[in-house]
């Protein structure tokens, strides 16, 4: 397990590292920030204090190993625009995403799974049937379309839930949450829908197919054959056989919903990372996005590592000693 | 006699879109206590689907549609899921083919013999480990107390096997039903699976339905044989008596089929063609197209033939004369 765990630090140190490169070469092509960033006005020594001043002056390879001397020390640089560090930039705008993106995968789980349940359970029924076309719209709906919509039906038409921002927040461990109120709880329930939907269409479906692979199985049988209830042979059963496909996709989706997000939050007015990346993206600003990317990439990889230890402690065969 | 299980004119069909299959078309047999019945026949000739309709185990589009199954005089087709639930795994139980996939993969050994024992017995968890210590040790297993905790994959086949035969005998049922247990096995742990399953029925005198392709392994356990082709008994006998002198041309086939009977640079005598499939059976005796035997009359059903007091056969030109 050790062996393992190093091992794998190892290939995630790598794979980071070739991350920075591309991210830092990439974010160079799109655009010279200095256009935008400085006023026309400007005189021209003017013009070169302040790209000396944002270290623009430097050929690439010169800012490149000068932003991992900073990385190493836990700077990814200073945003153009705020003139604050790009990472606590970040950090302010996470809580909001983050809380966004976990209320949304929880419910893809709580709703997603239940309803692949019934629909395997019942392939034939009318409900079962209407429940799998109805994860077709799921999957194929556009967010931003499904957004305005909720927002039209919901804020709109009814007048049942507030369309922007974060509502009322509350502190924990020194974090404003919207969580903890029963206004930022409402505030919250139209994006988290709207970013959960393509994950509910996802998980159902993975559950649904689970079920019916290995409902015929022997071992589903031959339970049945010991008397067991109903329940106990699907709740256990065929549940915990299934749960290792669905932990994957969940885990892996948690990053992308994180990632992706940025469609939701500019729908709803959500103060998150993804408004933060699209505002910086606007005026080219180089250390918030570099910044933004690292963190995406560091999140994906830490949480490929937790399914992978999840996976263990489901499938009792997988032995992590054994894989590369 | 008084049958433990007694089998009356059983018709188990599947409806299936090309058609109805009559994959179990009336048959009849009786089990007593302590006895074993060896249910023989080639893939597909309905003797599974037999098993499984006793045990109230057949799975849409197959149906129960006709007969009675009495277990010591109640009729299990008659009842609810509930009553039924209630007698499988306790008086009535089922061992499976493949030892490889009749156990949940990813529970542990002892939770599914506790379940087993809880599904039927108020005890304590502590108590019913316990029971499933002694019932693997019962089977033969090498320091059960630790291999509780081990996960099937960590057992071989016929360890598997073990363990199933001690979760189905947990509540020292009236009937067993084994669907060819040993077949996936080594001969030499055939030879002992055997060998403890026959101890251990005749231990608790419990009625054995042994459902196999084998024919040189029920010759040495069972004490009657039923001989089944496309869905029907088409010989059945004292075990002696349809060994030594097979009526019915495809049993006598079935024999001939079995490499220790020939003499070595002989060629292996061998029954021609296959199976018909269920939907397309011809009228009358369905063994015809298969047989040397046959003419124009076995275009007609075949009557059940006495050849003596215990063993009939279903034959209009069988093998030995059969006094009318």
């Amino acid at each position: 397990m050790l062996t393992w765990l190093v091992r794998r630090l190892i290939q995630a140190l790598f794979v980071v590292l070739a991350m920075t490169v591309i991210v830092f070469i990439g974010v160079h092509i799109i655009g010279n920030p200095v256009d935008i960033l400085i006023s026309p006005e400007a005189d021209q020594a003017e013009r070169a204090r302040i790209i000396a001043n944002l270290g623009l002056d430097q050929p690439l390879w010169r800012q490149y190993l000068v932003f991992l001397n900073g990385a190493l020390h836990g700077d990814l640089g200073r945003s153009f625009v705020f003139n604050e560090p790009a990472l606590k930039l970040i950090a302010g705008r996470m809580p909001a995403t983050m809380e966004l993106a976990v209320t949304a995968v929880l419910m893809s789980v709580v709703i997603g799974v239940p309803l692949g349940l019934y629909a395997g359970l019942k392939p034939n029924g009318l409900l079962g049937r209407t429940i799998m076309a109805g994860s077709i719209l799921g999957f194929s709906l556009p967010t931003f379309w499904v957004g305005l919509m909720l927002i039209m039906v919901f804020a709109v038409q009814l007048g049942w839930l507030p369309s922007t921002g974060r509502g009322q927040t509350a502190a924990l461990f020194g974090v404003q949450w919207s969580f903890l109120t029963w206004d930022g709880l409402r505030h919250m329930a139209m994006p988290a829908l709207n970013l959960s939907l393509f994950n509910i269409s996802l998980v159902l479906r993975l559950t649904r197919a689970g079920v019916r692979e290995t409902l015929p199985m022997d071992f589903i049988k031959f339970a049945r054959a010991k008397g067991l209830s109903p329940a106990r042979v699907i709740f256990v059963h065929v549940l915990k056989n299934i749960m290792i496909p669905v932990v994957t996709v969940v885990g892996l989706e948690l990053g992308s919903t994180i990632a992706f997000a940025v469609v939701t939050e500019s729908v709803f007015a959500w103060p998150g990372m993804g408004k933060l990346i699209i505002d910086s993206i606007n005026v080219l600003d180089r250390p918030v996005i570099v910044a933004y990317l690292m963190m995406i990439v560091l999140l994906f990889i830490t949480i490929n590592l937790l399914v992978d230890i999840l996976y263990t402690m489901l499938d009792p065969r997988v032995r992590l000693e054994t894989k590369g | 006699m008084n049958a433990t299980i007694e089998v009356r004119n059983l018709r188990t069909h599947f409806f299936t879109r090309a058609g109805v299959l009559k994959a179990v078309d009336d048959v009849s047999f009786s089990v007593a206590r302590g006895q074993v019945l060896g249910l023989v026949g080639e893939s597909g000739s309905g003797k599974s689907v037999t098993g499984f309709s006793i045990i109230g185990l057949v799975d849409p589009p197959g149906r129960v549609v006709g007969g009675s199954i009495l277990y010591q005089g109640r009729d299990l087709a008659k009842l609810s899921e509930r009553e039924m639930r209630s007698l499988r795994g306790d008086r009535i139980a089922m061992i499976f083919q493949d030892p490889m996939m009749t156990l949940n993969p990813v529970l542990r050994v002892d939770t599914q013999m506790i379940e087993a024992i809880q599904a039927h017995a108020k005890v304590s968890r502590a108590e019913a480990r316990t029971r499933s210590r002694d019932a693997l040790g019962m089977v033969g297993i090498p320091s059960p107390e630790e291999r509780l905790e081990s996960y099937p994959h960590q057992f071989s086949g016929g360890m598997r096997q073990r363990v199933a035969i001690a979760i189905a005998l947990l509540h020292n049922p009236d009937l067993l039903i084994a669907d060819e247990p040993t077949t996936a096995l080594d001969v030499t742990i055939q030879a002992q699976i055997l060998a403890e399953v026959q101890k251990l029925a005749a231990d608790y005198g419990t009625a054995l339905i042994w459902i196999t392709h084998d024919l040189s392994v029920i010759a040495g356990l069972a004490d009657r044989i039923a001989v089944m082709y496309a869905g029907r008994i088409v010989e059945f006998g004292e075990a002696a008596s349809v060994l030594d002198s097979p009526v019915h041309p495809y049993t006598n086939g079935l024999i001939g089929s079995v490499p220790s009977r020939n003499k070595r640079g002989e060629r292996l005598r061998q029954i021609p063609g296959m199976t018909p499939s269920l939907l397309t059976l011809p009228p009358g005796c369905a063994f015809r197209t298969r047989c040397a035997r046959a003419d124009a009359t076995c275009e007609q059903e075949p009557p059940e033939g006495t050849v003596s007091p215990d063993h009939v056969a279903r034959c209009f030109h069988p093998m030995i004369a059969v006094p009318a």
